[in-house]
């Protein structure tokens, strides 16, 4: 008799400004302070983006007030086409599309109006997208690890330290039996990283699912233990050995893609972890969407109860994405000590746990989307480093090194109140799990 | 339109037994749920399991479906001893179950939630092309229809039970448990449910339909059993049975189906609700263009189908929900921007339909649930500091008046039954004497003792001249205690008439399809379609 | 009218064994955390051996340096104090079901404003119980404010406030860094001094000592058990304090109650903050009498694990803290007299708030048994993870 049901959608009709009208007033009145001040206040100079190493590198001359300019009336034209059309339904795809823009266009105005504030004639663009999707690895690989983990329902605040405790076990396994010297032992002290991680992991599953105790409870004690248990290690072995740095892993070209004439070796010409990344993010994607297990450990992070009246065992599956997610967490922490470095400090993850964390939560809990949010924060992390290279002044002001470095947490910020509003964790996620007697 | 006499065929006496339960026992803390129970199962036969809430039908159904492990006892399918340690190894017995409360993943699609746990695979991938096929054999097999593709939480609830039930037939279940199907269905739709269950045997599957609706039982069942307080306490046979007899047996005693009540005397409309408009959660529109008054010592009863817009509807006129349009007046006051707490000290009495979720905190105690709403005015607390005194002493004299079973008032509401802790919730929004109160499914789940008692509360609070506005989805319920019905469709008020005018079939009707016999089909909401 | 099924507590078997078992129940609630403590011990023992080092000379080193004289306990009390007010604001939060993983920044803020306001000329003038006043009302108004933030992001626009809080921390952390360090502008760094480092505040701003130890210990240790009694206050006898423990509890039930949920959410992360700040602020006050950067580094985190320890009940905060503290005033010691780094402390305590929180292995351990009422008090921390519906 009755069949589909879906009621026609409503635009909810609420006094006052909505999210994206608000987003949209904020991008027009910044257009307007890019056009009407910073414009005619800018220079009339040529800058250049470099698009390879010098000597004699290849590159894309620009005038940065042209640009800046460009962009200024964007954000106008944008911010008033959304609050003019933005409460039509019809319009709304597009007006949301066009803020989408304008947020990503803030990207390179933030570059290109800070080359224009310094006295750098030019800026390596490339190297600027490679240094983005490096420091984001360890971001996406700790997030990787957190979805497989919450996904099953499992909450994880304790990825930074399964991170910290296998950058710490890891690279005192290469120090003690390899002197930190040798690749061979490199490799085995990154595999003891994978397996601590996912050791760590198990420690977690045998905590919160097992004995049930409160998942948040169980994230700290972890980090408060790898805290601990690294710095103890630090002092007590690899100290007393002598060692402080090593080396770490090489870089390899991938063939033919890194042939491609200007870019191809500085895009394609990186270190294996780094590589590896993208692997990682790639089959957590096909292993979850469109594997029987992959949709086993969904409906088990969703509706746990209902997996069980299918036959489903709710603890294997949760042990199972849990200790996967710690592997992960792993090779994450070995690229800390083991890649992007070699050596070991007390704490050097130093929040990256927690900002695999906000990433994935930007990334609504998919991996796609948390592996944008993990680029999003090495870009910012990339971009405050080239900034202070640059040494951009407003005016006398000199703007300090600590401004950058904060950059990435306004962002995340920013990002996480605007853009992400209430997401949409997997439905029984933090609740745990007793199977019925 | 709605007939409940399909004639059932007799099972053969000499029928074989498919499914034996002897001497099920099971034990909870506090609780012994299912004491020596014996039951058996004939092929191709429908065997109701009847009793009231709280009576152990589910409990024993667990048992069988291997969620639970008995405590003594044995399970024989076809004749074998079995032992189920899970619910895979019912599954692969052959036992499938539609749950009362569903088991479904409302991000997954039908047929992913069909398919979980069995799934299909093409290689190491999921093979959702196949699962579709398969589900659409399954829906012309069995006359269910479902859209494979749709988001469960999409659905419909009469939609989703047809999940269930899919679920259930993809595994080749040849013994079907259906615990309380028709709970969520319109009685046309109860009907047609009706129909797919005889098609069902008539293919071989054997059924046990649990229920504590009697006139369902006696329109279904080929053999009866009641169960009370975990026993076994006899067999019917639906030929002979009466409703009368069914319910003596079920709860014990004599009780009494309808209420004795005055006739109502209504004064001035307290409540009054002009083309109101209110989204849910996801921004559709739940309550379109909805208008009616509520008077002052009448009960109006708004009876539909959940997912309506009844929560919607209650959430809006005691403020907890914004609206999109309208106006609410109580006593002539604009209440439609008011927040809880305004309407609440306007003496509005609510009582929510999700008791766990809204109604009371379970960690809490007894004593300050019942101040849950209240705790900031005088005598409970002076000038921020709490009165726990004067709590107490409320508390002890409300537990007394309003029957809560209970150890002390210093025991937190989670460990109490479900209808002690609709009580505490009906002691406080009763107490306070509000002039209207609103009461959203009130006796969901409760025993039959819970159900008399609330029902007799309500019938008071409109003697004394309160306004009463009762939404319910169970029908029996409305035409107990209602002296005005109305029917909520699909956001609409499709009927507004007094008690004596209406008749089942016509509310069932319309709650099934939104217009009356009268109208018959046609463009009256718009959405029309079969 | 007839019964109908009602749940009662199980009797414990055999009757001459209840009264046994009563003196069993009745002390449950200490003999866990005791016997946690024992366990922890016990394994970071074990841990000790295998580096190679003797177990009880080290944790009698420990020992001593913790309690060893009147001098080390009043430095074991002394270094616990701002871990009193900063465990507080977290466990406040849990209470309304948030998680303020931002003490940290909260408390570098508050002690920022204080030692700023600490230097005015005003301030200077000001007879010294009133300076006193300024410069603590200061740091809690301060950390008061930055913990405001994240409140107010997470009630108009869904932000999580773990993510928020936690860049909030690393934000202040730099900020405070810059702050104090730029020499060009000068903000509040005191040239004339030859490390970085904020001006001393004026004498009549610094809170008394009670005893001159390494750290010292100062009126803020009282101040802070003030606090606590606050707090417990507000929670158990204040309809406030209803309020909190609703939304903590139920949110949706405190909807539909009436309480104006996001009002209790936004004042209890303010609140939180400024009791953090009171606890930098008096940091500043009654030791340093300056800031520098670094020196509250690992409060923040380890306040949180206070707050778990204590099952977010106030009272119960200052027992936490203070071994909490001592441990870390007494490590020095231990590390001067086996060489054993102050880190194998960290463990301890980790596995402290382990064995704690999962009670179930100690209880099986140690054959205690449970106690009859559920333990329904406690806080859930994690379910509230997927944000408020």
């Amino acid at each position: 008799m009755s069949a589909v049901t879906l009621a026609p959608a409503v635009r909810r009709r609420t006094r006052g400004l909505d999210r994206f009208q608000t987003i949209a007033v904020l991008f027009g009145l910044l257009g307007v302070v890019l056009v009407g001040y910073v414009t005619p206040n800018l220079e009339r100079t040529s800058k250049a983006f470099t698009l390879e190493m010098p000597p004699d590198p290849a590159q894309v001359s620009f005038s940065p007030r042209t640009i800046i300019a460009a962009i200024g009336t964007y954000y106008v034209l944008a911010a008033v086409a959304t609050l003019v059309l933005g409460r039509s339904a019809r319009w709304e795809r597009y007006t949301r599309a066009a803020l989408g823009v304008a947020a990503v266009l803030v990207a390179p105005l933030v570059v290109i109006l800070s080359l224009a504030l310094s006295e750098a004639p030019s800026t390596n663009l490339v190297q600027l997208v490679v240094e983005s999707l490096r420091l984001g690895t360890p971001i996406a690989l700790g997030a990787m690890a957190g979805l497989w983990c919450e996904r099953s329902g499992v909450v994880n605040i304790g990825i930074e330290g399964m991170m910290l405790g296998a950058a710490g076990v890891g690279f005192t396994v290469y120090a003690v039996l390899g002197d930190a010297q040798d690749s061979t032992w490199l490799w085995i002290g990154i595999l003891a990283a994978v397996l601590t991680g996912g050791l760590i992991a198990a420690l977690h599953a045998l905590v919160s699912v097992t004995f049930r105790v409160d998942q948040i409870i169980s994230g700290v004690v972890i980090n408060l233990l790898a805290l601990g248990l690294t710095s103890f290690l630090r002092s007590q072995v690899i100290v007393p050995k002598g060692i402080s740095t090593g080396i770490s892993t090489s870089e390899l070209s991938i063939p033919l893609l890194s042939e491609i004439p200007i870019v191809g070796d500085q895009l394609f010409t990186n270190k294996p972890i780094f590589f590896s990344m993208f692997v990682i993010v790639a089959a957590t994607w096909f292993v979850m969407f469109r594997t029987p297990w992959g949709l086993r450990v969904r409906s088990v992070g969703e509706n746990p109860h209902a997996a069980e009246t299918l036959g489903i065992d709710v603890i294997k599956i949760r042990y199972q994405a849990v200790i996967l997610g710690g592997l992960i967490a792993g090779l994450a922490g070995a690229w800390f000590s083991m890649e992007g470095q070699g050596g070991f400090q007390d704490n050097m993850t130093n929040g990256a746990g927690f900002i695999a964390l906000a990433a994935l939560i930007f990334g609504r809990w998919r991996p796609w989307s948390a592996f944008a949010g993990a680029m999003l924060f090495g870009f910012t992390r990339a971009l405050g480093t080239r900034l202070q290279i640059l040494d951009v002044s407003v005016g006398d002001f000199s703007i300090p090194s600590e401004f950058w470095q904060a950059l990435p947490y306004v962002v995340t910020i920013i990002v996480v109140a605007g853009a992400v509003g209430r997401s949409v964790a997997p439905a029984a996620v933090g609740q745990p799990y007793e199977r019925p007697r | 339109m709605t007939s409940l006499a399909t004639d059932p065929p007799a099972a053969e006496p000499a029928a074989e037994v498919v499914l034996e339960a002897r001497g099920v026992t099971k034990r909870f803390p506090g609780v012994l749920a299912n004491d020596a129970v014996d039951l058996t199962l004939r092929r191709g036969e429908v065997h109701c399991l009847l009793g009231e809430n709280g009576a152990g039908k589910s409990t024993l159904m667990n048992v069988i479906f291997g969620l639970y492990q008995p405590d003594a006892g044995e399970l024989l399918v076809e004749g074998e001893p079995v032992r189920f340690r899970s619910s895979a190894d019912a599954i692969a017995h052959g036992i499938g179950m539609v749950h009362q409360h569903f088991q479904l993943v409302q991000a997954f699609t039908v047929a992913e939630n069909v398919i979980l746990g069995e799934e299909l695979r093409r290689g190491p991938l999921l093979d959702l092309d196949e699962a579709r096929k398969r589900i659409a054999a399954l829906s012309t097999d069995f006359g269910i229809s479902v859209d494979p593709g749709a988001k469960v939480e999409d659905l419909s609830v009469g939609q989703q039970q047809r999940v269930e039930l899919l679920k259930a037939l993809y595994r080749d279940a040849s013994i079907l448990i259906l615990d309380e199907p028709t709970a969520v269905l319109t009685p046309g739709e109860v009907d047609e449910f009706f129909g797919v269950v005889r098609s069902l045997t008539e293919q071989g599957k054997s059924i046990i339909f649990i229920t504590h609706k009697l006139r369902e039982v006696l329109a279904v069942a080929d053999r009866i059993t009641v169960i009370r307080r975990g026993k076994v306490v006899g067999s019917a046979d639906p030929d002979e049975a009466t409703p009368a007899t069914l319910a003596s047996l079920m709860v014990g005693r004599e009780i009494i189906l309808s209420i004795d009540k005055e006739p109502a005397t209504p004064g001035d409309a307290t409540l009054q609700i002009r083309n109101l408009d209110v989204a849910d959660d996801r921004g559709y529109t739940a309550v379109t263009d909805l208008s009616f008054d509520v008077r002052a010592g009448e009960i109006f009863g708004v009876a539909g189908v959940e997912g309506n817009g009844q929560r919607e509807l209650v959430e809006a006129i005691t403020g907890m929900r914004p609206k999109l349009g309208g106006t609410v007046e109580l006593d002539g006051v604009d209440i439609t921007g008011a927040s809880p707490r305004q309407v609440d000290e306007l003496g509005v009495g609510h009582v929510p339909e999700d008791r766990n979720k809204h109604g009371v905190v379970d960690s809490f105690t007894i004593a300050d649930n019942l101040v849950l709403n209240t705790f900031g005015r005088k005598p409970f607390a002076r000038r921020f500091i709490r009165q726990t005194r004067k709590i107490d002493e409320q508390a002890r004299d409300l537990v007394e008046r309003y029957d809560v079973r209970t150890p002390g008032i210093h025991v937190p509401v989670g460990t109490l039954s479900g209808g002690n802790q609709q009580k505490v919730i009906i002691a406080r929004e009763l107490s306070g004497e509000p002039r209207l109160l609103v009461v959203a499914q009130p006796t969901r789940g409760l025993d039959v003792g819970s159900i008399e008692f609330i029902h007799n509360r309500i019938v008071e609070m409109r003697d004394a001249g309160a306004a009463v506005l009762l939404v319910s989805a169970e029908l029996d319920e409305i035409f107990t205690l209602s002296d005005r019905i109305g029917v909520l469709f699909r956001g609409r008020l499709v009927g507004d008439f007094p008690r004596a005018e209406a008749s089942r079939d016509t509310v069932g009707y319309l709650m099934a399809s939104g217009h009356d016999d009268a109208q018959g089909p046609d463009e009256a909401d718009g959405a029309g379609e079969s | 009218m007839t019964t109908t099924t009602t749940e009662t507590p199980p009797r414990p078997p055999g009757r001459s064994a209840v009264d046994f078992l009563r003196g069993y129940f009745s002390l449950q609630p200490i003999l866990v955390p005791i016997c946690a403590i024992l366990l922890a011990v016990l394994v970071g023992g074990v841990i000790i051996l295998l580096v190679g080092e003797n177990p009880f000379t080290a944790y009698w080193a420990l020992l001593r340096g913790m309690f060893g004289s009147g001098d080390r306990v009043a430095a074991s009390l002394g270094r616990s104090t701002p871990f009193i007010g900063a465990a507080l604001a977290v466990a406040f939060a849990f209470r309304a079901g948030l998680f303020n993983i931002g003490v940290e920044g909260q408390l570098l803020v508050g002690a920022t404003v204080a030692a700023w306001v600490g230097t005015w000329d005003v301030v200077h003038d000001l007879p010294g119980l009133l300076a006193i006043l300024a410069v603590l009302v200061a740091g809690a108004v301060g950390g008061g404010l930055y913990g405001l933030i994240p409140g107010l992001l997470k009630v108009r626009t869904g932000a999580h406030e773990v993510i928020t809080t936690i860049m909030l921390n690393n934000i202040a952390l730099l900020l405070i860094r810059w702050i104090v360090n730029s020499t060009d502008p000068v903000i509040l760094r005191d040239q004339g001094a030859s490390v970085a480092r904020s001006a001393t505040i004026a004498e009549g701003a610094r809170l008394p000592r009670l005893v001159d130890s390494q750290p010292p210990l100062h009126v803020g240790f009282l101040i802070m058990l003030g606090l606590c009694v606050f707090v417990w206050f507000v929670l158990q006898r204040t309809t406030n304090g209803f309020e909190i423990r609703m939304v903590g509890a139920n949110p949706h039930a405190a909807h539909y109650a009436g309480v104006g949920v996001s009002l209790v959410i936004v004042s209890v992360m303010a609140t939180a903050g400024g009791f953090a700040g009171l606890a930098g602020a008096g940091e500043i006050s009654g030791t340093s009498h300056f800031l520098s950067p670094g020196v509250f580094l690992a409060i923040g985190f380890d306040s949180i694990a206070i707050a778990l320890l204590a099952r977010a009940n106030p009272f119960a905060v200052v027992p936490a803290a203070v071994l909490w503290g001592s441990m870390l005033a007494g490590a020095p010691l231990m590390q001067q007299e086996t060489g054993l780094s102050i880190d194998i402390v960290r463990i301890v305590q980790a596995l402290v708030l382990l064995f704690v929180a999962a009670d179930v292995i100690v209880r099986t351990v140690f054959r205690i048994r449970s106690k009859v009422e559920g333990g329904f008090d406690e806080p859930t921390l994690g379910t509230q993870w997927g944000g408020v519906a």
